[in-house]
């Protein structure tokens, strides 16, 4: 069987482990939350810029000049120390009066950045090692379903999350929307932000948790509150039946393979609680936490042997062989 | 003690020259042989050998850089396992705290401070040894769980409830915590050494304002040791016994608190830093009066600023829980109290930028690195108050950013001004000069190296690359800068090595460097390079803030002291009057003794806690033995 | 370089008492940081009761007796502890061994309310994080005052031999000083961990 199970490995060997991207950077904010706090640190940039110069020019010059003439190192000429302290003095006053500026420009931008909106669209995070659970949350039971590693928002709306931990601490980051925040275990902490416009943009755990920490990304997908409401009522629904023979005997291999005991498909006797809920995984860009895209050849890779791709995850690698792992990628494909 | 008895000593009144000399270092030397190296209470021996363990550990510290350099130089590389990178991270970041910057520091304090305030021994010279062994087998223990594969992979900061039993199982946490226990002993030892060496041992006539500003500093961090430290020895205790005897500190579902661990070790972590930075402050004084040919401008102010920023240490621990989840409002306060510690170092800087105004500098070796210092550490500082901002700090908290901020931090603001002390006391240390013409290399190679390292990280970290992560994919567009910070980090690693190369060659053929080869001003350069063992034949009298400018030629001297036996001067804390001839311990082997059976307890007590009932025994018998008195002249005045 | 003598310190004592002296200023050091070793330690049994809104967890506050029993005792304590302090200022040795053959006994005493104290404490260490912050801040406690017996029963035994030298007199003194910081450590840990779970 090793032998078969090397051979159905070989289209993937070759492929190389890129996952869809999407941005993730502070300086090319797509939410208002993050165009304030560049606002912020632009303002902060300038200072320390005009700062450092300044200080750099001081320096310069006073290497270069050639002013005492005096051998003795104590022969000080008073005057000059006298102005001297008087300058120190108040270039000190100076640095009071600029940091205390800044403290009140930073406090003012925290006010805003972090302004709770009461009509936020609110949904919870639960952070594992080393993926995320998404939970949609809504007063009707039948509006809330659970989903992993990718978040879907209107553009527009204030999003609301609520940030959990499973196991150890984890941060969620998404730095083209807003800055970061812990999800610490024993603790509920909450997040708010706005995106602009609309977009893929990429989260990663920004807090060490462990051997996997490096792969435990997210995607966020803003969009138009039309295509989001479709999104969501598709979401609603349990996973699709499959409907050739390959898919049905797939699904019996999911089962019949130990994959639901980890892992739920809304609608089917799979209801493993460990892993990430895979009722529309067919419908996500990424798996494996933002480790490879969602390709039929990545999500094969991934399911041969998850140790390979990510080294010490919770998913164990199991014994299938090319026509089981074949059987199984099919049906989850259909669930879109 | 009779008065009969007294008289009939021999005193260094009756003695000159060489005879005197030769009488006082027989009775300071350290004994000859391995027995005698292994007894030795001597603060230059001590020092020494702190110094040289120190940097042995920045080195080692140093490789495992450039082993995470090499496995980050390009996207998806496998140079690294996920496994060995969060060991190699955790191990570089405690071992550069943990083993070298806190200890070198403490170090060059061990070996100078004495001789800067002239007198012949450290306070509790035993002590002194006994810190030197804890903080080597301490070091050792770390190192060598690591090559067993045991090395820490939490964080240098070890988070709960990741480094609990639950979700580390391994030994690996434990190593950690235990490393912390040694260093925090040798480093809490020192500091209590420190202060009463700087308060009751100084020079007479050397009073509170002619204390050299290097002194200073060294008094400043060790109260910051004193006060900082305990916390860290609670947390890094507590966390033992969570996964050794199930206590519930920091589990949630027992009424625990992970956040308690992150309060505990910040608030020793923040003044952390200061313990780090202000002796390089202190280093920066010195080197800056002697190369700049003047007393460095608003003495008062630099003192009063290093204890502003001690103070100031204390209340800005928060800044680094920001994203935790904190009420607003404190955290807003907590922006202010952070930035607030510009207004002391911005102090300090504008005093050395006046003083090097006024001078007529010589650029040396030293010099150039505390210029290096002030352009890096400014930069440093100011991208400090961008990350002391709640908004700003959500943002690049965890980043890249904040791994160059602190780098240009410590490493501009400590390791500089240390190289810069290597260059500037290895003279007298040695006896011989460091090559000039290699220090210029070393210096310009790291000065370029370094902002090639670690400029490129503070945008690395805005355009998303969080830390502590083994691999990045190549679509982040993160390769070619981390690709250009690893250039760098190879060319700041060349310079270490031209440090290196330069130490060993000038040991053997270095130009001799004579008693005072940069005519500095303060005391430990009116002693001959290496110093004796009795450091001074008779102690100096001290009549200005820099004594051998006032007189370069004759040195204002008591008389008095017993040749015969160890005998250091007492003088009051703050006139420094002379109040005491007060007996210094012989060598001993106790101290040793006394730091393995530390060890054993300390490393049995990770495994079992039954350790601490066989292991308090051997303790309390290595220690009694430390303390009853040999019988010996010293011991029964 | 050339040395001139300005001053000759010959008749200087050899030893000092108190502030005068060197080891006073270590024992003062090492009080400093012990010192911020319960504080730390207050500090986060003050947090823990900050976050829980049941306190004590899971337990019934500690019996008070053993821990009231030895507030007492260690109140009453200073007094012999301040006469052996007078006795090593005067070197008057017979009463200098009295007094510490009675702070050992005394010492040893304590230790043995100590247990009771730890059996009285309602709560195990590994009940909740409530038991596991008592049973730390007495245990760090107790190292103290273990500590300080047993540097009072060597001294004392040291006092019997060929070494009680005048310069032992300013150990004992030390000695002293040191069992008046345990003492004062012990008070408001006393409030903290009997009285505050009755709060």
């Amino acid at each position: 069987m090793p032998v078969r199970m090397r051979t159905a490995l070989v289209p993937f060997a070759a492929l190389p482990l890129v996952a869809c991207a999407g941005q993730q950077s502070a300086l090319d904010p797509q939410g208002l939350q993050s165009t304030q706090i560049l606002n912020i640190l632009f303002i902060f940039l300038g200072v320390a810029a005009i700062v450092w110069i300044a200080a750099m020019i001081v320096l310069a010059v006073g290497m270069l000049r050639r002013n005492r003439t005096a051998d003795q190192p104590l022969a000080l000429h008073q005057p000059f120390e006298r102005t001297a302290g008087r300058v120190v003095f108040i270039l000190g006053l100076a640095t009071l009066v600029i940091v205390l500026g800044l403290s009140i420009v930073s406090y003012a931008g925290q006010r805003t950045v972090f302004a709770k909106d009461e009509h936020a669209l609110t949904l919870k995070i639960i952070g594992h090692q080393w993926w995320w659970e998404i939970r949609y949350e809504d007063d009707s039971p039948d509006k809330s379903f659970v989903t992993a590693n990718e978040i879907r928002i209107p553009t527009g709306q204030p999003v609301k999350v609520e940030l959990e931990s499973a196991d150890v601490i984890h941060s969620f980051w998404v730095p083209s929307l807003t800055g970061k925040m812990d999800l610490i275990t024993g603790q509920k902490n909450e997040l708010q932000f706005t995106a602009k416009t609309a977009g893929v943009y990429r989260g990663q755990c920004a807090e060490f948790c462990g051997l996997q920490h490096a792969h435990m990304a997210f995607a966020v997908l803003a969009l138009s509150p039309d295509e989001f409401g479709r999104w969501r009522d598709n979401e609603n629904r349990s996973a699709n039946s499959p409907t050739d023979q390959l898919g049905k005997q797939g699904e019996q291999q999911f089962r019949a393979r130990g994959c639901a005991l980890c892992h739920t498909v809304r609608g089917t006797l799979a209801g493993g609680q460990l892993g990430p809920d895979l009722t529309h995984i067919g419908s996500r860009t990424t798996v494996a936490a933002g480790t490879l895209p969602l390709t039929p050849a990545a999500l094969g890779a991934w399911i041969a042997d998850p140790q390979h791709v990510k080294p010490g995850n919770l998913m164990p690698k199991m014994p299938l062989q090319s026509n089981e792992l074949i059987a199984i990628l099919h049906y989850l494909e259909q669930l879109k | 003690m009779t008065v009969m008895a007294e008289e009939r000593e021999l005193r260094d009144d009756a003695l000159n020259g060489l005879e005197l000399s030769t009488r006082l270092d027989r009775i300071w030397r350290t004994p000859p042989g391995l027995l005698g190296a292994l007894m030795s209470v001597d603060h230059k021996v001590v020092g020494r050998r702190y110094i040289v363990t120190a940097f042995t550990f920045l080195l080692l510290g140093g490789i495992l850089a450039i082993l995470m350099r090499i496995q980050l130089a390009g996207p998806e590389k496998t140079f690294l396992s996920a496994d060995k990178y969060n060991q190699i991270f955790t191990m570089h970041g405690s071992t550069m705290m943990f083993l070298f910057a806190v200890p070198v520091m403490e170090a060059f304090a061990v070996y100078l401070v004495p001789l800067m305030v002239g007198t012949r021994s450290i306070a509790f010279p035993r002590l002194n040894a006994f810190s030197y062994w804890m903080f080597l087998f301490g070091g050792c223990f770390l190192w060598i769980s690591f090559a067993l594969n045991v090395g820490p992979d939490v964080g240098w900061f070890a988070y709960v409830p990741l480094s609990s039993l639950q979700y580390t199982p391994t030994k690996r946490p434990d190593v950690w915590a235990q490393m912390i226990t040694f260093t925090e002993v040798a480093a809490l030892a020192v500091a209590v050494e420190i202060v009463v060496t700087v308060f009751k041992l100084r020079a007479p006539g050397m009073t509170l304002d002619r204390i050299p500003l290097f002194v200073w500093a060294m008094l400043v961090t060790s109260f910051l040791v004193m006060f900082a430290m305990p916390s860290i020895m609670v947390a890094s205790t507590s966390l033992i016994l969570d996964r050794l005897v199930s206590t519930r500190f920091y589990d949630s579902s027992s009424g625990g608190h992970p956040l308690l661990w992150q309060h505990l070790f910040w608030f020793f972590g923040h003044p952390e830093v200061y313990i780090i930075f202000i002796p390089g402050t202190g280093m920066v004084s010195a080197i800056l009066a002697t190369f700049a040919r003047r007393p460095v401008i608003g003495y008062p102010v630099v003192i009063l600023s290093l204890i502003a920023t001690g103070f100031l240490s204390f209340g800005l621990w928060v800044h680094h829980m920001f994203v935790t989840g904190l009420p607003q409002l404190g955290a807003g306060l907590f922006t202010a109290s952070s930035m607030l510690i510009a207004v002391p170092s911005g102090l300090q800087i504008f005093c050395w930028l006046a003083t090097l105004w006024d001078g007529r500098p010589v650029y040396r070796t030293p010099l150039l690195f505390v210029v290096g210092f002030i352009v890096i550490f400014v930069l440093g500082g100011l991208s400090g108050v961008m990350v002391a901002s709640v908004p700003i700090d959500t943002q690049v908290h965890d980043t890249y950013f904040v791994v160059a901020h602190f780098h240009y931090v410590l490493i501009g603001g400590a390791v500089f001004p240390l190289i810069g002390a290597v260059y500037y006391w290895f003279p007298k240390i040695t006896g011989r000069m460091l090559s000039e013409r290699l220090g210029r290399w070393n210096f310009w190679l790291a000065f370029v190296g370094f902002n090639v390292a670690f400029f490129p990280m503070h945008i690395l970290g805005l355009i998303g690359m969080p830390r502590r992560v083994y691999t990045y994919t190549p679509e982040m567009d993160w390769a070619h800068l981390n690709l250009l910070s690893s250039a760098g980090a190879a060319i700041f690693a060349i310079s270490f090595a031209l440090l290196l190369v330069n130490v060993l060659m000038s040991l053997r053929a270095g130009t001799l460097a004579g008693d005072n080869p940069w005519d500095a001003s303060t005391l430990e350069w009116a002693t001959s390079s290496p110093p004796p063992p009795q450091n001074f034949d008779r102690i100096p009298v001290v009549k200005h803030r820099d004594p051998l400018w006032l007189d370069s030629a004759s040195l204002p001297v008591v008389a008095g002291l017993s040749v015969e036996r160890r005998e250091v001067l007492l003088t009051s804390l703050a006139e420094a009057e002379p109040q005491i001839r007060e007996a210094s311990p012989e060598p001993s082997i106790w101290p040793l003794l006394t730091a393995i059976a530390t060890t054993v307890f300390f490393i049995g007590s990770i495994f079992t806690p039954w350790a601490v009932l066989w292991g308090t025994p051997p303790m309390a018998v290595t220690l009694i033995g430390w303390f009853w008195p040999g019988g010996s002249k010293e011991d029964e005045q | 370089m050339r040395q001139t003598i300005v001053r000759n310190v010959a008749e200087l004592p050899t030893y000092g008492y108190g502030p005068r002296s060197g080891p006073w200023w270590g024992a003062m050091g090492f009080m400093a940081l012990e010192g911020m070793g319960f504080a730390i330690a207050i500090g986060a049994y003050l947090y823990l009761y900050a976050v829980n809104p049941n306190w004590p967890i899971g337990a019934a506050p500690p019996d008070l007796w053993p821990g009231t029993a030895e507030t007492i005792v260690y109140l009453l304590s200073i007094i012999p502890n301040e006469m052996t302090k007078s006795a090593a200022h005067r070197q008057d040795l017979a009463k200098v061994r009295a007094g510490l053959i009675a702070m050992s006994l005394i010492g040893i005493g304590l230790l043995v309310l100590r247990g009771f104290e730890f059996a009285h404490l309602n709560t195990r260490w590994d009940n909740s994080a409530y038991g596991s912050i008592v049973w730390l801040i007495l245990g760090l406690h107790t190292t103290h005052l273990a500590t300080d017996v047993g540097d009072t029963i060597v001294l004392a035994v040291l006092m019997f031999t060929r070494h009680a030298k005048p310069r032992r007199f300013s150990d004992v003194t030390d000695n002293v000083f040191y069992w008046n910081f345990v003492v004062l450590a012990w008070l408001p840990l006393y409030v903290l961990l009997d009285w505050v779970p009755r709060l």
